[in-house]
């Protein structure tokens, strides 16, 4: 089948269940010598590493999306299938393949062992989380088990140090006799073909048989899972765990993550002041403090509540606890016709739509992602608080109300919260009725045994999604800063211009021409004007309105300054009106980015920007009018 | 609940119920997937026939979907889906 390619190293895939620790046995495999990529065409990450065996082979492991079975259900089980079948573009047939199976588990992992079989390449059957199995008293027999299976089986231990130096020496023996017999001669023709279900029967039969012979499992395994499920699965209790733990997650990515973010604003702060003092002004130095500086800046002052955000999620998932997570909500979230699994990318997105719209991928069903990314930017980012804390400052009376439980400002931003919620699920609601018609994708899902999350794992698991964000977000969002400071920027004003310079640009005559659209929900040049270079970032605004009303003050001075200046010339209603307008608006090139890249698609995206645009004018243009009729101009 | 006569599936399986699998039939399910998919899927989580399950868990609100255990792992699938599991009753109320 394959020619002998003994130059290169050999190249070998991990394959197996989801939860069989394959992730884990890949980072004790390759360390930190990592790398992660794209496949082309498709927003799966193609994981590959290297280590040296202890006979000093180089070799390279390739770490594949977990699956049930070759026949690939989601676009990562496709991954592996094409992958292991030499379908994938510009990806060699591995050479030979490590199978994964969870030891605790091995009725549901051997019929992927057998059907990988078929794949006629050099397979190593390891037996990962030995240590558990033999703590619940199981017996494998790994001879019995190799000789069944025609395939050589070791035990490994991922998380322990030294507990895949059995496996170590087993890939050594295999790749020697390739190297002696020459690969081909070791390979087999392909025989795998699509199972249907009487061929997975056999399969199961077959599995059944083996277990009989190799395996005694004791009559109740994973008695500790059962006792944390009575709990943590109980309707009323578990439901109330869950939200103490969103809880904890929400309170987690503002408070924990407050202090790096102030000292990357003090830290970005001090390196625009150093620029402004030793550079003369001009483009250059416009473009390196509100462009570069500025692009970069947004980019990196959401890392901290993004890094907080992604242990949270690593730590749900690497615990076990997610499966159970998506299995509390699956009914209540699909009352507006979501999955189970929507909820961690619709929580992510409080903090910043564009993790949550990424986090979406664990959503197989391609209808149910779509509603899912849809509704992300209904929940209220973080980068929304500024425009909300600085127009609450300037209209809202600091008085308390409900019989003096919360302040008036508290219960105004908790409504424009729960507004963006509610609207959500009323949009996901009316989009799962009509264009993503269809019965709901069917909740088919392991609950894995419960483990304690590994400090190493989950260090490397929060560095691969950072990485992610940094170039996947990071790049857009930071091009589309420079475009927008481009256009702020350009052209100058003329000789003895009198208002901001900013209104003699591209982005003030767009400005201009938007005001008489925008006149009718009451907002007038200034903000028409602030929602263009806001499109970069929408905490942009502020700094905008600042600029436009001339203030030098920056930081928290702005704010209060500018709250004091906004309250003279905007009328109340105005005010409710942009606040409205900012629970939907889709002031954020970058979500639209990462959904175009998410979903490969520009049909997409546009949906989202006409269907928010037009919530977000319908919201405003109400809002204005009623106020207008209960206020007065 | 169901009578004699009638085919039970773990869909009507309450909390605690045990039962063995006897059967597979998707045609009695409302889904979105290709004919034979969801017989493979359920196959795939270790529904087939022969198997023994308990339902561990229902979730809220209507006791929707059940954590079920089958042989030695768990599974979560709502009753929907369950209508397609066939079984016969070995204990608990159905």
């Amino acid at each position: 089948m394959a020619e002998d390619k003994p130059a290169l190293p050999p190249r070998i895939a991990l394959v197996g269940n989801p939860n069989s620790g394959k992730t884990a046995l890949f980072n004790a495999l390759t360390g930190s010598r990592q790398k992660v990529a794209n496949y082309a065409g498709v927003t799966v990450e193609r994981k590959e590493g290297l280590f040296v065996s202890p006979a000093g082979t180089k070799v390279k492991v390739i770490d594949l999306p977990g699956t049930y079975s070759l026949r690939a259900r989601s676009p990562d089980e496709a991954v592996t299938r094409d992958v292991v079948l030499g379908r994938m573009k510009n990806e060699a047939v591995p050479d030979a393949i490590v199978f994964v199976a969870d030891a605790t588990n091995l009725r549901q992992n051997l019929r992927l062992a057998l059907e990988m079989r078929q794949l006629g390449l050099p397979t190593i059957l390891a037996l990962n989380m030995m240590d558990a199995a033999e703590k619940q008293g199981m017996t494998v027999d790994p001879a019995e088990l190799s000789a069944e299976l025609g395939m050589p089986v070791v035990g490994t231990i991922a998380i322990e140090k030294g507990g895949v130096a059995g496996l170590l020496a087993q890939i050594d023996r295999t790749i020697q006799i390739a190297e002696t017999e020459g690969w081909s001669s070791v390979q087999a023709e392909c025989g795998w073909s699509e199972p249907s279900s009487h061929d997975l029967r056999d399969y199961h039969r077959e599995v059944e048989r083996i277990l009989a012979r190799a395996v005694q499992v004791p009559p109740r395994p994973h008695a500790l899972t059962r006792r944390l499920d009575n709990i943590l699965l109980h309707p009323a209790l578990g439901l109330t765990i869950l939200m103490a733990i969103l809880f904890l997650m929400f309170q987690g990515v503002f408070a924990w993550a407050k202090l790096p973010m102030d000292l990357i604003d003090a830290g970005l702060s001090a390196l625009t002041t150093l620029i402004t003092t030793n550079m003369a002004d001009g483009p250059l130095r416009s473009l390196l403090t509100d462009g570069v500086i500025a692009g970069v800046g947004s980019v990196v002052m959401f890392l901290p509540q993004i890094l907080v955000l992604f242990l949270f999620i690593q730590l749900l998932e690497d615990s076990g606890y997610m499966a159970r997570a998506a299995f509390l909500l699956d009914k209540l979230m699909g009352g507006v016709g979501l999955h189970g699994r929507a909820f961690i990318p619709l929580l992510s997105s409080f903090a910043c739509a564009v993790p949550g719209i990424m986090a979406a991928r664990t959503i197989e069903n391609r209808a149910d992602r779509i509603a899912t990314i849809m509704i992300a930017p209904l929940m209220t980012c973080s980068a929304r608080l500024p425009v909300y804390t600085l127009l609450i400052a300037a209209f809202v009376p600091n008085r308390p109300v409900l019989g003096g439980w919360i302040g008036l400002p508290g219960l105004v931003m908790f409504s424009l919260y729960a507004a963006g919620i509610f609207s959500g699920l009323v949009v996901a609601f009316v989009m799962k009725r009509t264009v993503l018609k269809g019965a709901r994708e069917p909740l088919l899902m392991e609950l894995p045994a419960y483990r304690l999350p590994r400090l190493r794992n989950v260090a490397l698991g929060l560095y691969d999604r950072g990485r992610a964000f940094l170039t996947r977000a990071g790049t857009t969002i930071f091009a589309l800063m420079v475009l927008v400071w481009f256009l702020a920027s350009f052209p100058a004003p003329p000789d003895g211009a009198t208002e901001a310079a900013i209104r003699y640009s591209v982005a003030g005559t767009i400005g201009h021409a938007l005001e008489p659209i925008l006149a009718p929900v009451g907002f007038n040049w200034q903000i028409a004007l602030a929602l263009v270079p806001g499109m970069a970032a929408r905490e942009v605004v502020v700094g905008v309105l600042g600029t436009i009303y001339s203030l030098s003050d920056t930081g928290e001075a702005l704010h209060s300054s500018l709250a004091t200046i906004l309250a003279q010339s905007w009328g109340l209603p105005t005010a409710l009106s942009l606040l409205a307008w900012y629970i939907f608006a889709p002031q954020c090139l970058a979500t639209l980015g990462v959904v175009r890249r998410e979903l490969n698609s520009r049909f997409w995206p546009a949906v989202m920007f006409v269907f928010l645009s037009a919530l977000a004018y319908g919201a405003a243009f109400a809002t204005y009018r009623v106020s207008l009729a209960i206020f007065g101009g | 609940m169901t009578q004699d006569g009638q085919k039970l599936t773990s869909a009507a399986l309450s909390k605690g119920a045990e039962a063995e699998i006897v059967g597979l039939d998707e045609d009695a399910v409302d889904t979105p997937l290709e004919p034979g998919e969801l017989e493979r899927r359920l196959i795939e989580m270790g529904l087939v026939e022969g198997a023994r399950i308990q339902v561990l868990h229902e979730g809220f609100p209507r006791r929707d979907p059940i954590a079920i255990r089958v042989d030695d792992h768990t599974v979560a699938l709502r009753r929907n889906e369950a209508k397609a599991v066939l079984v016969h009753l070995l204990n608990g109320a159905a």
